[in-house]
């Protein structure tokens, strides 16, 4: 099929998915999705230009005066790639005063490419309005997805995970120019660090790419140490330029959205579901591993999976965070040796990281690069998602909605999907609409990755898994096929929904964690430029 | 004469959005025909069949001409229909046509006299959502209710919602009910309800037999009516003094009644009393509907714990329940179920005695003894009963396995009750 991608009509081709993707995105060539573990690229990483300590200051202050002249220093100018990291989530003060201060010195067609956007980044709207920023490559959340959505971006949106971006700038897919670095704590060198300050945010590991991989890196700090900043997250030698200024970003707003235990009955019975399936598939033994996200349903499995191991007497080796309170009482009541950590959630996982030696900061180079020697996800017994959508061969979607808006980035989703086993506990419909589809809107994980689908109608085990069915067999619990499922709650809400309508252009892709390209996301009709 | 009706309550708190409902303004006209304004949370999947389905309800209902507005936040069909028959009812009171969802099949199981009715949840008759997974939290019973917990304007939208509710929904198993209102409103409710597969009709503020009768024989007239077959059981509320007081002839009052409920907030403002936590106010009142019922075969049914985050609290209320002798309670949250199914199971020394029992009632019928007899000890009939009843209800908290009787007495029990109290 020929479609609209950035102004152009280009022919589309079908990846190993049957999804259709352009071969082009933003200028740059693409590699179709081959299937998983199929991709093996070959060649050396991408590396930052050589430097010399001739360039930089011999005191090793590397202080500048502002944001606007770090990014004159820098050498901003059109077209350039700007990152940062994401760990103030929705409490970031920074990017907005970034991009405001490339609009006074007159740049266009930026690529912002965060770890993910939140709702505080609306102001920057009209910088993607003005053209100050040509389009954004990263997770959008709120207003800045329903802009893309609505196709008003330049550029198209790339929608990777966690481990795609590490792997996407490590090999040269992109190509950062310059590096925007909030840190809680920092020395005038760059040496900086997430968990302590009064502005602490846990851990910088999303940004710790971007200082060793961008030309030019800017730390910004609100609490400026003497030398040296100890312990260290990410190197002064890779930093070029240090700014002070009053306050960063707000941490309490870090706790934003979705980091609240359910209230809900139907929720709360999914978790516990979760919990004795993980329970009853003889995974919860003694030195076992898990991760769940920070939605509201997975914090509540983590927290019935907790009184289960107490009332078993079960120790944990290891729970990869998103860390909360939950977890860290975990910690600290002895149910696991190890908290391995991406981002805090909380300010309690904060103050975890700081004072606790088993509380350890990962980055997604540990943790999820799939273009590495191996990486954490992979090594967990057992991880519990969400999905905004599942198809009965158990492929997942977590960026767009049954009605086609792109709300969602995927965070760390894909790249844990590797686990041993992968449950997605979700309620079977969302007001009216149901969970359970024959193709999924937006297709992010392939259903040979996803093992278990946990509704409060029942538990579908992926056909797959023998011995997950085999191991659950006599467990009492309620154990159903997908399509009886889905015939149920369609039964309930009126019939399957209606597919949205799509117009041919495409608004952006999802790449898979290898960097291929595994569906479009197109726009929907009557969602336009109103 | 309005010219404009409404169906839903538009002016929510904008914290709490509404969910799987919808708000419906109605404008008849004499002219024109049907005209239909949708604005939905789901337009892109269920925007054509909400317009089908709203206009095939007023064709059912006998209209061809009107303006109606919907702002709908996923509404299920059931209360779409429902919610558009209310509006319509309301301009055109002389409509007797009917616009029903047809009957699921797994609504069709009969009522059962006997059952477990330790705890029944109740769901306000305009809150859908509410309805829609109440049958996966397990409770015995599940109350559609009409009368306190819906307010006067959605009185009649409660009605047409909680007719079609039981019609639709899969309570998986838990005994549908009704709560009515009082007087003339409770009868009308009645001509809603009856026909359709709904198990007990509960009869608030029951005072004297005369007021049961008067329920069970407008049930009589519109079961002749819509030739429903299956009996409809009632459980009438004790939540005055006078309905206290007249305890023992209520229960008597009908074939139909199958347990005596208490309510003690209206009771106790009723005596001019204070409701405290340790009820001394209403000891008498629990007792005397307790022995009522037990007297005249029924189950007694105490009633709600409303602080929904005190599980300690509502188990401490639900064990003192049992002990005075009643069977179950309410639940005003799906957390309090297990509570309370927990409270109300027999505790094991309960089970093992209750299993003994059984066994030599077994024992004995199976050698043609009339006479049953533990070790030394003659046991009465009332006795066997009362550990059967223990025995089922350890086997619905599955406490007991259904093959408890071919397996080995000390697998069962592995620790002995002399054991137990030996060790302590």
């Amino acid at each position: 099929m020929k479609a609209k991608v950035g102004g152009k009509k280009i022919e589309l081709v079908a990846n190993a998915a049957g999804r259709p993707v352009p071969m082009e995105v933003n200028g740059s060539p693409q590699t179709p999705y081959q299937g998983v573990g199929k991709y093996q690229p070959r060649g050396n990483k991408a590396a930052p230009p050589i430097r010399t300590c001739s360039e930089y200051p011999p005191g090793g202050d590397k202080r500048v005066g502002s944001i606007k002249e770090a990014l004159q220093k820098a050498g901003l100018r059109d077209g350039m790639t700007i990152s940062n990291h994401h760990h103030f989530r929705d409490g970031d003060l920074l990017m907005v005063q970034v991009f405001d201060a490339a609009a006074a010195l007159g740049v266009k067609n930026l690529r912002w490419f965060p770890s993910a956007s939140f709702p505080c980044h609306e102001p920057i709207i009209k910088h993607l309005e003005s053209g100050v920023i040509g389009w954004i490559e990263g997770s959008m959340n709120g207003p800045l997805g329903e802009f893309a959505s609505a196709g008003k971006m330049n550029g198209l949106a790339v929608l990777r995970s966690h481990g795609g971006r590490w792997q996407a700038v490590q090999d040269g897919d992109v190509h950062i120019d310059i590096a925007v670095i909030a840190a809680p704590t920092a020395d005038a060198f760059g040496n900086a660090t997430g968990d302590r300050g009064p502005s602490a945010c846990g851990l910088l590991g999303f940004g710790l790419v971007d200082s060793m991989y961008a030309d030019k890196s800017i730390v910004i700090t609100d609490n400026l140490v003497p030398f040296p900043c100890v312990p260290w997250q990410i190197m002064g030698q890779n930093i070029d330029y240090v700014v002070e200024v009053d306050k960063i970003g707000n941490p309490e707003d870090i706790v934003s959205g979705t980091t609240e235990v359910t209230r809900s009955p139907d929720r709360q019975y999914i978790a516990e579901l979760t919990a004795e399936f993980v329970r009853a598939a003889g995974i919860m033994q003694d030195g076992f591993s898990f991760q769940a996200g920070a939605g509201g349903t997975s914090l509540a499995f983590a927290i019935y999976l907790k009184e289960m191991m107490k009332a078993a007497g079960v120790r944990a080796r290891f729970i990869r965070g998103g860390s909360t309170k939950y977890l860290v009482e975990m910690l600290e009541e002895n149910l696991t040796d190890f908290i391995l950590d991406g981002q805090t959630f909380d300010l309690e996982g904060v103050r975890s990281m700081r004072e606790n030696p088993r509380h350890i900061d990962t980055s997604p180079f540990t943790s999820y690069n799939w273009h590495g020697k191996g990486n954490f996800a992979s090594m967990v017994d057992v991880v519990v998602l969400g999905a905004t959508e599942v198809d009965v061969n158990f492929n997942a979607n977590v960026v767009t909605h049954s009605d086609g808006i792109l709300l969602h980035g995927i965070g760390g989703w894909q790249n844990c999907l590797f686990s041993k086993c992968t449950i997605l506990p979700i309620p079977s419909f969302r007001d009216r609409i149901p969970i359970i589809v024959d193709h999924v809107t937006t297709l992010c994980g392939p259903g040979e990755l996803i093992d278990v689908i946990v509704t409060e109608r029942g538990i579908a085990i992926n056909p797959a898994r023998k011995d997950l069915i085999k191991a659950t067999r006599n467990s009492g619990l309620p154990i159903r096929p997908i399509e009886e499922i889905k015939t149920e709650v369609e039964d309930l809400c009126g019939g399957p929904p209606a597919k949205p309508e799509f117009t041919d252009q495409v608004i952006g892709v999802v790449k898979w964690v290898d960097g291929t390209v595994m569906d479009s996301i197109f726009k929907v009709k009557g969602v336009d430029n109103a | 004469m309005k010219d404009e009706f409404i169906s839903g309550i538009p002016d929510f708190d904008p914290d709490l959005e509404p969910r799987s409902d919808c708000i419906i303004w109605y404008r008849p006209k004499t002219s024109g025909g049907l005209h239909i304004q949708l604005e939905s949370k789901v337009a892109v999947m269920y925007g054509v069949s909400i317009q089908e389905l709203v206009k095939s309800t007023l064709t059912d209902l006998g209209i061809a001409n009107a303006d109606l507005r919907i702002e709908d936040y996923g509404a299920l069909p059931f209360v779409l229909q429902g919610r558009v028959e209310a509006v319509v009812k309301a301009a055109h009171p002389e409509v007797q046509l009917e616009s029903l969802p047809t009957v699921k099949d797994h609504k069709r199981y009969p009522p059962q006299r006997d059952r477990f009715r330790r705890s029944r949840l109740y769901l306000p008759g305009t809150m859908p959502k509410f309805m829609l997974n109440a049958g996966i939290h397990r409770p015995d019973a599940i109350i559609l209710d009409l009368e306190d917990s819906v307010a006067p304007p959605e009185k009649p939208s409660a009605r047409y919602i909680v007719r079609n509710a039981l019609r639709t929904l899969d309570f998986f198993g838990a005994e549908p009910m009704v709560r009515i209102n009082q007087g003339d409103l409770g009868m009308e409710d009645l001509d809603a309800v009856v026909p359709q597969p709904v198990h007990v009709i509960l009869i608030p503020k029951a005072e004297t037999a005369d007021q049961v009768r008067a329920v069970d024989e407008k049930i009589a007239a519109v079961s002749r009516n819509c030739d429903r077959k299956d009996p409809l059981f009632l459980m009438p509320i004790l939540e005055s003094a006078l309905g206290i007081v007249n305890a023992p002839a209520i229960a008597l009052a009908s074939p139909n009644n199958v347990a005596l409920a208490i309510g003690l907030e209206d009771y106790t403002a009723d005596l001019g009393a204070q409701r405290t936590l340790e009820g001394n106010e209403s000891f008498f009142a629990r007792s005397m509907v307790v022995n009522a019922a037990r007297s005249a075969g029924l189950q007694a049914i105490g009633t709600v714990f409303s602080d929904v985050d005190d599980m300690e609290g509502l188990r401490t209320y639900a064990l003192e329940a049992k002990s005075l002798g009643f069977d179950g309670m309410g639940a005003i949250h799906p957390r309090q179920i297990r509570v309370i199914h927990e409270a109300f199971e027999p505790t094991g020394e309960e089970i093992e005695r209750a299993t003994d029992i059984v066994l030599a009632f077994d024992e004995a019928q199976a050698k043609g003894l009339g006479v049953v007899s533990l070790g030394t000890k003659m046991i009465d009939p009332p006795v066997v009963k009362r550990a059967q009843h223990s025995v089922d209800l350890a086997l619905a908290a599955g406490l007991l396995p259904e093959d408890w009787k071919q397996i080995p007495r000390e697998e069962l029990f592995p620790e002995s009750v002399e054991q137990v109290e030996e060790r302590r």
